[in-house]
C-alpha cells in the first residue's frame, strides 16, 4: 500500500487576524473561547492523516464540525492557514495557481452535494465540462465523456437538459463529470445526502461497483452513519474542528476515543442521527392539485391502488393537505359533485418538517391514524411515514 | 450676510473648462456616435419598408409566436396608416444605437461589479445618479457639447438607460449559486474560463432581463430627447404638446407605445432559459407565458427540494 494523500497539521482560520487564533489554539483554547476573545472562526484544527491509495476514507461528523472546510481544503477551494497536504509526494499548499489548476484538471475531482450540475449545458456537455475546461478537442471530449455516462448508466439522457432527470439520475451526471477525466482522486462532498433513502442506497452499491473496477482513491464526507460504516474503509471522526479518531469502523465500535465518538456509535440510537426526512417513504398515493381537479378522479386513483389516503400536493410539489376514501366520499355526497379536492380535506393534518429527529417523530407517528406526512424547508412533499415504516427504521438502525 | 452654496457656478465653470480644452474629445465622441447612428439609421433604410416590416414580423414570429406575429403585423400597418413610419424608423435607429453602446460599456461594467464588491459600491452611487437626475438637467450640457441632432439625444439616452443593464449583470453574476462556481474551481478553470463558461451564462436570463430593460428605458427617452432635436416619433408628440394639438400627440404616442410593445416581447423572449421548466408540471396547467415579469429573481430556475 502505498500513502496517496498525506495531511499534517492542516489548520483552517476564518477570520482577519489568523496569527492570532493559531497561537491560542497551540495554547488548547477551545473553538468557542478563541471566537469569543478574538472573532475568529475556527474551521479546521491540526488535521493529521493518510489515506492510502485505492481506499474510501470517509469524513463524518455533525454539521459544523468541520468536514466540508476539511475536503475544501484538499483541492484548495478553501486555502489552508497553516499545515501541509501532500499528494504523491508533492506539497499542494506550496503549489502555484498553474500548478493548481493542473492538478484540479488531472488528478483530482468533485462530486457536490447539490450536484452543482451547468443548467445550460446538457448531459453530455455536462459530463465533459472539465474535459472542456482542460481544453480537449471537441471529438475526444464527446467520446470520453459519452464512457462515463455509460458508466454510471446514463448513456441515453446524454442530450437531456439537467432540469429534466430526477435527483438520483442528476447526480449520476455529477459523477460521470468527476470520472470523465480519469482522476486519481475523487472528492465526494455529502455527495448523497440530497438523495431519498432508496436512490442513496443505489448510489452507494453504484459507488462500490465502480470502485470495484477501478480503484481510485475516495475522500467521502457524509453525517450519516449508515453510509459511512457501509462503504467507508475508514473512517475519521470529526468534531467542532478537530479529528477525534480515525480507524476502522468496526475499530472505532470497539474502541471510541470520547463520549462524542460513543454517542456517536453506541447510540447507534440512530434515532437521533435520523431525521424524518430520512425514513420517510414515498411509497403513498400523490395526487396532483390542478384546475379542474376531480374528486371522483381522486377516489378512483385511491381505490385502484387500494390505499386508504391521498396527499395532495401542487405542481411544484408544495404539500396541502390529505383526503381519505371516506373524506372523499363525504365531500361528494356534501356537493352533489362540485367538490373540490380541498372539501375532503383532514381535518387538523400538519406536516414534519424533514430535519426533525426520527425520536421527536416518535409520538407523532403512534398518534397519527394516517401515515405522518413529511415536507422540507420549502414546504415540498418529500414522503410519508407510517407506524410500519417507523419501526422497520427502527429494526435496521439496531 | 447670506451664503450660498455656489455649486451651480462651479459646474458652469466646469462645463465651460471642457468646452474650452476638451472639445477634441466631445468632437471624437461625435465622429463615433454619429457614425454609428448614421449606419445603423441606413442598415434600418436600405431595405423597402415592407422587407424590413416584414422582418419584424418574421422575428416576431420566429421569437414569440403566431398569435405575437398578428399583432405585431397589425400594429405595423396602423403606424404605416398613420403616416409616422419614416418618424418610426428615426426612432428605432436611436433607441439601437443608444442600446448598442449601453450594452457595450454596461455589461461589461456589470460584470466587473458582479465579481467585486469594491467596484460595485463605487458604481452605485453613480448609477443612483445617472437614473434619479433629471434628464432636462443633462439634456443642456449635451446640447453645448455636442450641439442639436441624433448625437446628443443618443449620449442623453444612453446616460439614462445605462444603470439597470449594469445592474441586472452584476445581480446576475452574483447570483450564480456558490456550489456552480466551486464546481467550475474544482474542475480547473481559469479566472476567465470561470466568467465565460460558468457566470456569464448561468446569469444570463439576468443580464437579458437586464438588456431588455435598458431597451424600453431608452424607448422612454426617445420624447424628451427630441427637445435637442432627435427626431423620430419625439418630435411628433412634442409638436403636439407645442401646438395643443391632441390629436397629433396621440397619434404619436400611440406609436411610441406600439414600438415599445414590439421591442419589449421580442427582447424579453431571449431572456428565457432554453430547457424546458421543471419537469413535474401537472397536466391541464396553464401557458407560463403570464409570468414573463422582469423580476430577475424569479428567472433563477429554483433548485429542487430534495
Amino acid at each position: 500500500m502505498t500513502t496517496k494523500i498525506a495531511v499534517r497539521g492542516l489548520c483552517k482560520v476564518f477570520g482577519t487576524a489568523p496569527a492570532k487564533a493559531l497561537e491560542l489554539l497551540r495554547r488548547g483554547l477551545s473553538k468557542e473561547e478563541i471566537f469569543a476573545r478574538t472573532g475568529q472562526t475556527i474551521g479546521v484544527h491540526d488535521a493529521n492523516f493518510e489515506i492510502e491509495a485505492g481506499e474510501i476514507f470517509v469524513v463524518m461528523g455533525l454539521s459544523g464540525s468541520g468536514k466540508s472546510t476539511l475536503v475544501r481544503m484538499l483541492n484548495r477551494l478553501i486555502e489552508p492557514t497553516a499545515g501541509e497536504i501532500v499528494v504523491d509526494g508533492r506539497d499542494i499548499t506550496r503549489m502555484s495557481r498553474r500548478e493548481l489548476i493542473e492538478l484540479r484538471r488531472r488528478d483530482m475531482s468533485m462530486v457536490f452535494q447539490n450536484f452543482a450540475l451547468m443548467p445550460h449545458l446538457r448531459v453530455w456537455e455536462n459530463a465533459a465540462f472539465g474535459l472542456e475546461v482542460a481544453g480537449f478537442d471537441p471529438v475526444a471530449r464527446r467520446e470520453r465523456a459519452m464512457n462515463a455516462l455509460e458508466a454510471v448508466g446514463l448513456k441515453p439522457y446524454a442530450e437531456c437538459w439537467p432540469s429534466e432527470l430526477s435527483g438520483g439520475m442528476q447526480q449520476r451526471v455529477g459523477l460521470a463529470r468527476a470520472l470523465a477525466n480519469e482522476p486519481s482522486i475523487l472528492l465526494m462532498d455529502e455527495a448523497f445526502s440530497a438523495l431519498d433513502p432508496l436512490t442513496r442506497g443505489e448510489m452507494q452499491d453504484e459507488l462500490l461497483r465502480l470502485q470495484a473496477e477501478h480503484q481510485r482513491t475516495i475522500v467521502f464526507i457524509s453525517h450519516d452513519l449508515d453510509e459511512a460504516i457501509r462503504i467507508g474503509d475508514r473512517l475519521a471522526i470529526m468534531e467542532g474542528g478537530r479529528i477525534v479518531q480515525i480507524g476502522r469502523p468496526d475499530e472505532i465500535l470497539k474502541a471510541p476515543a470520547n463520549d462524542y465518538v460513543r454517542s456517536f456509535f453506541r447510540n447507534v440510537d440512530l434515532t437521533r442521527v435520523l431525521t424524518a426526512g430520512d425514513i420517510a417513504r414515498r411509497d403513498q398515493v400523490t395526487l396532483v392539485r390542478h384546475p379542474g381537479e376531480g374528486v371522483r378522479a381522486a377516489l378512483r386513483q385511491l381505490r385502484e391502488r387500494d390505499r386508504e389516503f391521498g396527499y395532495v400536493q401542487d405542481a411544484r410539489r408544495r404539500f396541502h393537505g390529505i383526503v381519505s376514501v371516506e373524506s372523499l366520499i363525504a365531500a361528494l355526497e356534501r356537493s352533489n359533485g362540485g367538490a373540490s379536492l380541498a372539501d375532503a380535506f383532514l381535518p387538523d393534518v400538519t406536516p414534519v418538517p424533514s430535519d426533525v429527529s426520527m425520536s421527536e417523530v416518535l409520538a407523532l407517528v403512534a398518534r397519527s391514524p394516517y401515515p405522518l406526512p413529511v415536507v422540507d424547508g420549502n414546504g415540498a412533499y418529500v414522503g410519508a411515514i407510517s407506524k410500519t415504516a417507523y419501526l422497520e427504521a427502527l429494526g435496521r438502525s439496531r | 450676510m447670506k451664503f450660498e452654496l455656489p455649486l451651480g457656478d462651479l459646474v458652469e465653470a466646469v462645463v465651460e473648462f471642457l468646452m474650452r480644452h476638451a472639445q477634441w474629445l466631445f468632437d471624437a465622441i461625435e465622429i463615433v456616435v454619429g457614425g454609428l447612428a448614421d449606419g445603423i439609421g441606413a442598415a434600418l433604410e436600405f431595405p423597402p419598408d415592407v422587407v424590413l416590416a416584414g422582418l419584424i414580423v418574421g422575428l416576431a414570429f420566429y421569437r414569440v409566436g403566431w398569435k405575437f406575429a398578428v399583432f405585431a403585423a397589425v400594429a405595423l400597418a396602423v403606424i404605416f396608416a398613420l403616416g409616422l413610419w419614416p418618424q418610426t424608423v428615426d426612432t428605432l435607429t436611436l433607441v439601437l444605437t443608444a442600446t448598442v453602446i449601453a450594452l457595450i460599456l454596461g455589461i461589461p461594467l456589470g460584470i466587473a461589479a458582479g465579481r467585486s464588491d469594491r467596484i460595485e459600491s463605487a458604481l452605485r452611487p453613480m448609477l443612483d445618479l445617472m437614473q434619479t437626475m433629471p434628464a432636462f438637467v443633462y439634456l443642456i450640457p449635451a446640447a453645448m457639447f455636442f450641439g442639436l441632432g441624433t448625437v446628443p439625444g443618443v449620449i442623453a439616452t444612453i446616460v439614462f438607460a445605462l444603470p439597470p443593464v449594469v445592474r441586472l449583470t452584476s445581480l446576475g453574476i452574483r447570483q450564480v449559486p456558490e456550489e456552480l462556481v466551486e464546481a467550475g474551481l474544482a474542475f480547473g478553470c481559469t479566472s476567465r474560463q470561470l466568467l465565460f463558461k460558468v457566470q456569464i451564462p448561468t446569469a444570463l436570463p439576468s443580464i437579458m432581463a437586464g438588456v431588455n430593460q435598458t431597451i424600453m428605458l431608452a424607448l422612454s427617452m426617445v420624447v424628451i430627447a427630441s427637445m435637442i432635436g432627435a427626431g423620430g416619433l419625439g418630435n411628433q408628440v412634442l409638436r403636439g404638446i407645442q401646438r395643443l394639438d391632441i390629436g397629433l400627440g396621440f397619434e404619436g404616442g400611440l406609436a411610441v407605445v406600439l414600438v415599445a410593445i414590439l421591442l419589449d416581447r421580442i427582447t424579453q423572449s431571449f431572456g428565457k432559459p432554453r430547457t424546458k421548466s421543471a419537469p413535474m408540471t401537472a397536466r391541464g396547467s396553464t401557458a407560463p407565458t403570464s409570468e414573463s415579469a422582469d423580476r430577475p429573481a424569479a428567472m433563477q430556475p429554483a433548485e429542487p427540494g430534495a
